[in-house]
């Protein structure tokens, strides 16, 4: 089979994978810091049950994510070593620096939190779970500036013959504007996917009447203010860094709108069924003028379309297919957008329900609130695939194309693909049925049982 | 100094650190299923290290993407030459990493004995097999003039990688198996000495016996010049002396010399290399060297800022936390994993 085939495939499923459980440590460490640090300040017994319950969850969830990570960490160099050669030079750095500044922290304190409670004085243990936050929040931001340079490459020249960029500009990379929007929208990303989590198990608990409802009424609460903060902000930076996107990925955007043909003002696009080989419409409800909006906060300007970028970019490129997949960046935009809107209707119900201070739910209520943790899971995949196959058939973006990036079929061949992408495959399978018995074992036993 | 060997060394030093603190916890690994049949008294053993393992791997990550930031083609080389044991040797450290945090979270003793199998050998396979991987890049590989692989995977299953291999394996065993002294009580503690006591013949002659082929099969000597110098000859003579402290039960000493032995060993493998990185051995004009493979003087200008800054903080933190856990544990001791 096809190595260029069989690298990205196993690119994309081990990096989702390890995605699946790095938005919850995010969102986790900052919402049990934050039980921890009431815990201290009022010397309630109920916040430390609750640190400890949900510290529970976050750690049997971390455990993946750091297993997982290590697979990332030599994978550039195992499928992509062209492309490692290439980049080496600058992507190298923050990836160094994430493992110096943030992993290493993180992993020492966490140590110190999981194993402390008796040794550490109260507000140190406490201060050790916001260093783990912290340090999450710091490798988030890295590796975001590694892919930032992918996604949109700043602070560079071409050396050795304009056959490698060379970092020139170490302020134009960590302030490439495209890091300071993924960042906050990763991030974001990261409470929601926590908020959410904690109102499901919270309704859960207090619908089936359990004995611990005081305690489970203030994760409640806590947990509602998380998910509505964060749903916000995740659609806030969104839709700046869909302006963005403007700029730097114009076709990524017209991808992701299935927009044909430029068009001032430009139409959004609500559901459209395309025909990618004639790249027209098949089927589209689109609302006029939306488009535009979203894009210059304005019902003017000019959106441009896939035709007109392909024939743009063979000129500066050279010819070539610059098309990613529509279908696919297409239906990935659609689903976070879903999701995301979704979750601001659902964020806003639980919020009512908290300044009713009603935490009796009807069954419907109960069961919306309990599913609705699945969708941040949905908007962080979809988000990402869409970030990253919306980039084809670019691996860094004007510089390098993915499948200039692989590994030589010489030296890795499609038989050793095969072998480890089977082999991740089921284990990942069987990490994740794993990981979720005991989610589910833990969070349904309750408080007491997270002594 | 230029920075490249500045980085050189830095590396060195993240490997160093990484066999030292992670030696020990694969041996407590590779220990676990023979300490005891009690499963209270094993999650002793595994709570000997349960605040320091995930800190000491990583080292291993730290320096991996050390290689990558510094020396991108070595990096590109390397893993992808060595594409299957590396994915082996992943595969082991998740088995190992997960069962850490899963393992006592069911009672279930099948559960239980499926994680401590998974232990061992989420620790028994990456320290055999990053001393084969060590032993390999100073014999040398076939890389060719566009610095790739040409080789097979059975290239590297020579017998002096192997015999690396099982040496780096004991050795770590014999650190884990006198760290757990130093660390439990009783039983526990009894059962530890007697191992690093057996352990401690083959370890050492193994060690000598790699020394030795090193001399016939790779250029080490002669490029460390006729006298070997007295950081190998040092390693060799702290892991003698392993056996008299033992014997004198002085653990923490003897902890020390297996410390010093696995650091001195590493640092005597790149003194070797130096200032290559990769041998050839299809032509030495295309061994991977520091100058032929590193990154730009910016790059590594700025890496070098970072990395004498928060390399000091990350052992001030790493050593207050050894020393907040360096209480013995006992079966009575509230365990967490
Ligand atoms: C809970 C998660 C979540 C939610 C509700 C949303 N997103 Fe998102 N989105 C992500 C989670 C996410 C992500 C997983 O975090 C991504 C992947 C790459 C990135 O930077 O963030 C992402 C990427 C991403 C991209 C591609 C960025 C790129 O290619 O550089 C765009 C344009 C948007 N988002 C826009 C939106 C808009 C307009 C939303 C409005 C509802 C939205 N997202 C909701
Ligand atoms: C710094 C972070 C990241 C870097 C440097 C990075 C880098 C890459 C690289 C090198 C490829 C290979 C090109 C290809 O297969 O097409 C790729 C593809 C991909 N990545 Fe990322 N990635 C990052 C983060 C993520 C994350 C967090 C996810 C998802 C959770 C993700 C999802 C994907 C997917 C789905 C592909 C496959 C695209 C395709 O097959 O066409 N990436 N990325
Ligand atoms: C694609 C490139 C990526 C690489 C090379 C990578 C590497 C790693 C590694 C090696 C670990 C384990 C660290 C340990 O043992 O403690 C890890 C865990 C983690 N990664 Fe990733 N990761 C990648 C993508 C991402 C992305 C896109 C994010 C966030 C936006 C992220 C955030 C984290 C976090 C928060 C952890 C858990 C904390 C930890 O284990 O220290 N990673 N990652």
């Amino acid at each position: 089979m096809d190595t260029l085939f069989l690298a990205r495939s196993q690119f994309a499923f081990t990096s989702i994978f390890h995605f699946f459980f790095i938005p919850l440590t995010l969102g986790l460490s900052i919402f049990t810091a934050i039980l921890e640090t009431a815990y201290v300040r009022t010397g309630k017994e109920k916040y430390r049950q609750l640190t400890k319950f949900w510290g529970t969850l976050f750690l049997i969830n971390f455990a993946v994510g750091v297993v997982t990570g290590i697979v990332m960490e030599f994978q550039f160099g195992m499928n992509w070593s062209q492309y490692a050669r290439f980049v080496g030079d600058i992507f190298g750095v923050p990836l160094a620096v994430e493992t110096l500044l943030a992993f290493f922290v993180e992993s020492t304190f966490l140590g110190l939190w999981v194993f402390g409670w008796d040794k550490l004085s109260k507000p140190l243990h406490a201060a050790s779970i916001w260093i783990v936050a912290f340090g999450s929040t710091m490798s988030a931001f890295w590796i975001l500036v590694a892919n930032s340079f992918m996604q949109s490459p700043t602070g560079y020249t071409m050396a050795a013959g304009g056959t490698r960029p060379e970092l020139v500009d170490i302020m134009a990379l960590l302030f490439n504007h495209n890091v300071w929007q993924q960042f906050p929208h990763v991030l974001a990303g990261g409470i929601v996917t926590a908020g959410f989590l904690v109102i499901a198990l919270s309704s859960w608990h207090l619908g089936r009447g359990t004995t611990e409802r005081s305690a489970f009424e203030t994760s409640f609460k806590f947990g509602a203010i998380f998910a509505f903060i964060g749903t916000i902000l995740v659609i806030l930076a969104g839709h700046s860094q869909m302006q963005n996107l403007l700029k730097t990925q114009p076709m990524k955007v017209a991808a992701a709108e299935a927009l044909w043909e430029s068009e001032n003002p430009a139409s959004f696009s609500l559901f459209t069924i395309g025909d990618e080989e004639g790249l027209k419409d098949v089927f589209s409800i689109r609302v006029p003028k939306l488009l535009s909006f979203l894009a210059y906060n304005s019902f003017e300007g000019e959106v441009k379309g896939i035709k007109n970028l392909q024939k743009e970019y063979e000129k500066r490129y050279g010819p070539g297919n610059y098309m990613p997949s529509i279908v696919t960046a297409y239906w990935s935009f659609r689903f976070m957008v879903g999701a995301g809107t979704l979750m601001l209707f659902i964020a806003l119900l639980a919020l009512y329900k908290v300044i009713k201070e009603n935490y009796t739910f009807s069954p419907l209520v109960g069961a919306l609130l309990f599913w609705s943790m699945l969708l941040p899971w949905i908007a962080n995949s979809s988000g990402w695939i869409l970030a990253e196959m919306g980039r084809q058939p670019w691996i860094v973006f004007g510089l390098l194309k993915t499948e200039q990036g692989i590994s030589p079929a010489t030296v890795v061949s499609s038989t050793e693909l095969i072998i480890s992408l089977a082999l991740f495959v089921t284990l990942y399978a069987a990490l994740a049925v794993t990981d979720l018995l005991l989610m589910k074992k833990y969070a349904s036993a309750g408080i007491k049982n997270a002594e | 100094m230029d920075l490249q060997t500045l980085w050189f060394i830095v590396i060195a030093f993240l490997f160093t650190g990484f066999f030292v603190l992670e030696g020990f916890d694969f041996g407590v690994g590779i220990l676990l299923p023979f300490m005891s049949r009690d499963d209270r008294e094993r999650r002793t053993v595994i709570n000997t290290i349960g605040p320091f393992w995930d800190g000491n791997e990583v080292w291993l990550i730290a320096a991996v993407s050390g290689m990558f930031a510094a020396f991108p083609d070595w990096y590109a080389t390397l893993f992808s030459a060595l594409y299957l044991p590396v994915v082996i040797m992943i595969v082991a450290l998740i088995f190992r990493g997960a069962a850490f945090e899963f393992r006592s979270k069911r009672d279930n003793p099948a559960w239980r004995s499926f994680w401590d199998w998974s232990i061992f050998g989420g620790s028994l396979i990456p320290a055999l097999l990053w001393g084969v991987a060590l032993a390999n890049f100073i014999r040398g590989v076939p890389v060719d003039g566009s610095m790739n692989y040409t080789g097979a995977l059975l290239n590297l299953a020579n017998p002096y990688a192997l015999l690396c291999g099982i040496t780096s394996l004991l050795i770590f065993t014999l650190h884990g198996a006198i760290f757990l002294a130093l660390k439990t009580t009783a039983d526990l503690q009894k059962k530890a000495m007697s191992f690093a006591k057996k352990l401690w013949a083959p370890a050492t002659l193994l060690c000598i016996l790699f020394m030795a082929s090193t001399g016939t099969e790779t250029d080490l000597f002669s490029h460390l010049g006729i006298n070997p110098g007295v950081i190998p000859v040092f390693s060799v003579l702290a892991l003698v002396s392993v056996i008299f402290l033992l014997q004198k039960n002085a653990a923490g000493w003897a902890f020390a010399m297996t410390s010093i032995a696995i650091a001195f060993s590493t640092i005597t493998i790149f003194m070797a290399l130096y200032p290559r990185l990769l041998v050839s051995n299809l032509n030495p004009a295309w061994s991977l060297t520091i100058y032929n493979s590193s990154a730009s003087d910016y790059s590594l200008s700025l890496l070098s800022v970072v990395a004498l800054i928060f390399i000091p903080v990350i052992l001030i933190c790493q050593w207050w936390s050894y020393r907040v856990f360096r209480q013995r544990i006992t079966v009575d001791s509230k365990l967490e994993y």
